[in-house]
């Protein structure tokens, strides 16, 4: 039996749930896999896509729903790098860690965003703006050292270059939230 | 099943078809060694240690032999020069992330990993690099140290297969692995019900019960203090093995007079509070049968609350279900209530100045005695809680010779007790010691079994039930005439659950019911020595030496036990007011992720 991703294409805009509303979709999910084996991991893929993340009180949600030890779920969730169990900033940022941008300069790249948005691999800025992941290999090997912003590749990041790049996702939010306010 | 042929180092080899080529080795004198693997446990892959070259049908890589099947036709080789590199290589890559603490280890010569390197000849360490440091997790029965342990995974094994409670796992991946409670929380802090059967299969340091040697220690040496120990039934089954004795070694008058030359102050016994046990629980037994019979609401079926780790199951897992529980003290907690209340008094000692030692096959009776409510007078009933292995390691401490000693007896009288109290060692025995006085007292006979063993429910089986049919009553009985009463008996959580899944949903057909935490009961309790065979054969043996303590005595009934009787014209009825006070207690509703309670026992570290 083939489970398929198609079946995370939701139709809810999940920004806009409250936690209650998420979580009752999430049982929800649960319930369509009911007594299909080996659907963990679909329903985390979900659960993470409708929560955005997989805090342990989520993990203790699913074992109960779906009468499974919190300590299995765990082992999934801390096994693959997919998952995250800390809350996701609004703009996700990930190096390239590969071979070949790791011999062209990565490490001080990596270095670099710490440093300027004080923030450590795998976390969150604490204003919740950024969140800092390092990947193996984005498939822009030729544009090394590349990262990545939410969806945008940047070539060739030198840490001289990079406070311009994160310039433009802070300005953007200002505008966002200036408009919001008039 | 057929018989296969292959060929290990040139040797033509039989096997039964599906073996393992480890077991195929094994059976024609091949030894082959192994770390991770546990037969009847833990079979997994993990350490690569037992790797073989399979010649034939030819394999690229090395074969870990306790995975692979062996087949008919195969060729083996277990120790040519590159099979022998290759497990050096292996262990010594286990060995760069070990803490190498072995001087300061309690496992020092006691530990799996140290043999296997002696054994495979490794003098050297060639991988010394990185390595991850993980804080040391103590809680009050068990403490874990993953700087010591090697991912073999048995702990993993034990916890989820056998015992069904899932609280270790193995989270994270790569060098980060790590095996630990969910959410890498302190185990304290879990719905662990700490039987400690991941410390007993645990082949190196990693996880140990947290010990009270110290404790006990300091108390022996305190001269204000009056120090009182009790050793459970399946102590005496146990300890022999802690001095290189086989399985099966029943050594009851060198555990007293061990513990006398120890110098505690009185050498009294648990089996004495059995049969208090069977008093107060038998009497419970008989109400709540009589509210049943009269129409009543009486919660049945009744069962049994002697194992700590067993309460605590229940507590996380049907919290909803706690009045079906016995209201009494597990013994070794009656028995500490007693010492400091009637006992203090009769001897004209103040409560605070009594220290009561449980010699214990259990890690789960160390959180036991850390519970609140299992105190009197604002004084806990139990002050100290040693396993099997912990005595062991203060006898030696000690310089006493155990093999010699002379035997000797128990201290009276709470020292004195029937063959009933001996066989609270073994699932089953609870059950059986209860019906050997509830079917007198209802009938005024002798309960109508040979030998008084109810051998439907003598064995290891998961689950073993009964049923015993009341004729002929007492006239006060006139009420259970005819009545079939239905008995079931399980051991290990997985046993548990099925019977619990029954009374949850109002479906159980039983009566009474016992529940002994670890599989096989105390015999096979997470504090006993570890065993030096299959743990199957183990078992047996210990559980046919728990019979022989019973049959040798010569009062075998709790109400029998003259100091018993003794007890109860002072202290007045079972299942009266006192009783109430000191040998009954209550539960505490804890839920699966401890969302009922705030209670939590974890010991900080600084």
């Amino acid at each position: 039996m083939s489970l398929s991703l198609e079946k995370l294409a939701f139709e809810h805009d999940h920004e806009s749930q409250t936690d209650e509303e998420k979580y009752a979709e999430i049982a929800q999910v649960i319930e369509s896999y009911k007594d299909k084996e080996g659907s963990l991991i679909m329903v985390l893929h979900a659960a993470q896509e409708i929560y955005g993340y997989l805090p342990p009180e989520l993990q203790e949600f699913i074992a109960r729903k779906m009468n499974i030890p919190v300590s299995e779920i765990h082992g999934v969730v801390s096994f693959y790098s997919f998952f995250s169990t800390q809350k996701k900033g609004k703009h996700t940022i990930r190096m390239c860690q590969g071979t070949a941008c790791y011999v062209r300069g990565g490490q001080k790249v990596v270095d670099a965003i710490k440093r300027n948005l004080n923030v450590e691999v795998g976390c969150t800025t604490e204003d919740g703006q950024f969140t800092f992941e390092i990947v193996r290999c984005i498939g822009a090997c030729g544009l090394a050292p590349a990262i990545m912003i939410d969806d945008d590749v940047y070539k060739q990041v030198t840490p001289a270059k990079l406070k311009g790049i994160l310039s433009l996702y802070e300005d953007a939010e200002e505008n966002i939230e200036g408009g919001a306010d008039a | 099943m057929a018989d296969i042929r292959l060929t290990i180092n040139g040797k033509e080899c039989v096997a039964p078809a599906g073996s393992t080529i480890l077991q195929a080795a094994e059976l024609n004198g091949i030894h082959i060694p192994k770390l991770c693997y546990l037969e009847g446990i833990h079979k997994y892959g993990a350490c690569r240690i037992c790797v073989v070259e399979q010649v034939s049908p030819p394999a690229k890589n090395l074969q870990a032999s306790c995975m692979v099947e062996a087949k008919d036709g195969m060729v083996i080789n277990t120790n040519n020069a590159r099979v022998l590199e290759a497990r050096k290589t292996m262990y010594e890559l286990l060995l760069s992330n070990h803490d190498k603490q072995c001087l300061t280890c309690n496992r020092n010569q006691d530990c799996e990993f140290q043999a296997l390197g002696r054994e495979l000849g490794v003098d050297g360490s060639h991988y010394e690099g990185e390595r991850s440091l993980h804080p040391i997790d103590v809680s009050e029965s068990l403490t874990r140290d993953p700087n010591k342990c090697i991912l073999c995974r048995r702990c993993v094994s034990v916890c989820q297969k056998i015992q069904t409670t899932s609280v270790l796992t193995a989270a994270n991946r790569g060098f980060d692995t790590v095996i630990s409670p969910a959410f890498n929380l302190p185990i304290g802090s879990t719905d662990c019900t700490y039987c400690g059967q991941c410390t007993v299969v645990c082949p190196v340091g990693a996880l140990k019960e947290t010990s009270h040697k110290d404790r006990v220690l300091r108390a022996l040496n305190n001269p204000n203090k009056h120090v009182v120990v009790q050793p459970a039934p399946a102590v005496r089954v146990g300890i022999a093995e802690c001095f290189g004795q086989p399985a099966g070694t029943s050594e009851t008058g060198k555990l007293a007079a061990a513990l006398r030359r120890m110098g505690f102050d009185e050498v009294f016994d648990t089996n004495w509070a059995a049969d208090l046990t069977i008093m107060e629980e038998g009497t419970e037994f008989l109400t709540r049968i009589k509210e049943f019979l009269t129409g009543g609401v009486a919660p049945l079926p009744m069962m049994t609350s002697c194992s700590p780790g067993w309460i605590k199951f229940i507590e996380h897992n049907y919290p909803e279900d706690l009045d079906h529980l016995s209201s009494c003290k597990s013994p070794h907690q009656m028995f500490g209530a007693v010492i400091k209340s009637y006992y203090a008094e009769k001897i004209g000692k103040k409560p605070e100045d009594m220290f009561v030692v449980s010699i214990m096959p259990c890690t789960a009776k160390k959180t036991e005695c850390a519970r609140p409510e299992l105190s009197n007078d604002g004084l806990a009933n139990v002050d100290a809680v040693l396993t099997t292995r912990e005595l062991g390691d203060m006898i030696k401490a000690m310089g006493i010779d155990f093999m010699n000693l002379p035997d000797e007896e128990f201290d009276m009288p709470l020292g004195l007790s029937t063959g009933a109290a001996d066989i609270f060692g073994v699932t089953g025995g609870v059950m059986e010691a209860a019906l050997r006085t509830v079917y007198e007292i209802i009938t005024g006979r002798e309960l109508p079994f040979p030998n008084l063993h109810v051998s439907p429910i003598v064995g290891l089986e998961q689950i073993r039930e009964a049923t015993i049919k009341l004729e002929d009553v007492k006239p006060e009985w006139k009420a259970a005439e005819g009545l079939e009463v239905k008995i079931a008996v399980t051991s290990g959580f997985a046993g548990a659950r099925k019977l619990m899944e029954q009374v949850h949903d109002g479906k159980s057909p039983y009566h009474f019911i016992e529940v002994m935490g670890c599989p096989g009961g105390c015999i096979t309790g997470g504090g006993q020595p570890r065993p030096q065979e299959d743990i199957n054969i183990v078992r047996q043996k210990r559980m046919e030496a728990i019979y022989g303590e019973d049959e040798r005595k010569v009062v075998r009934k709790s109400h029998e036990n003259k100091a018993i009787q003794a007890f109860y014209k002072e202290w007045g009825e079972p299942g009266g007011h006192k009783s109430h006070e000191y040998l009954h207690t209550h539960y505490v509703k804890r839920g699966r992720f401890n969302e009922l309670t705030n209670e939590s026992f974890v010991i900080e570290q600084e």
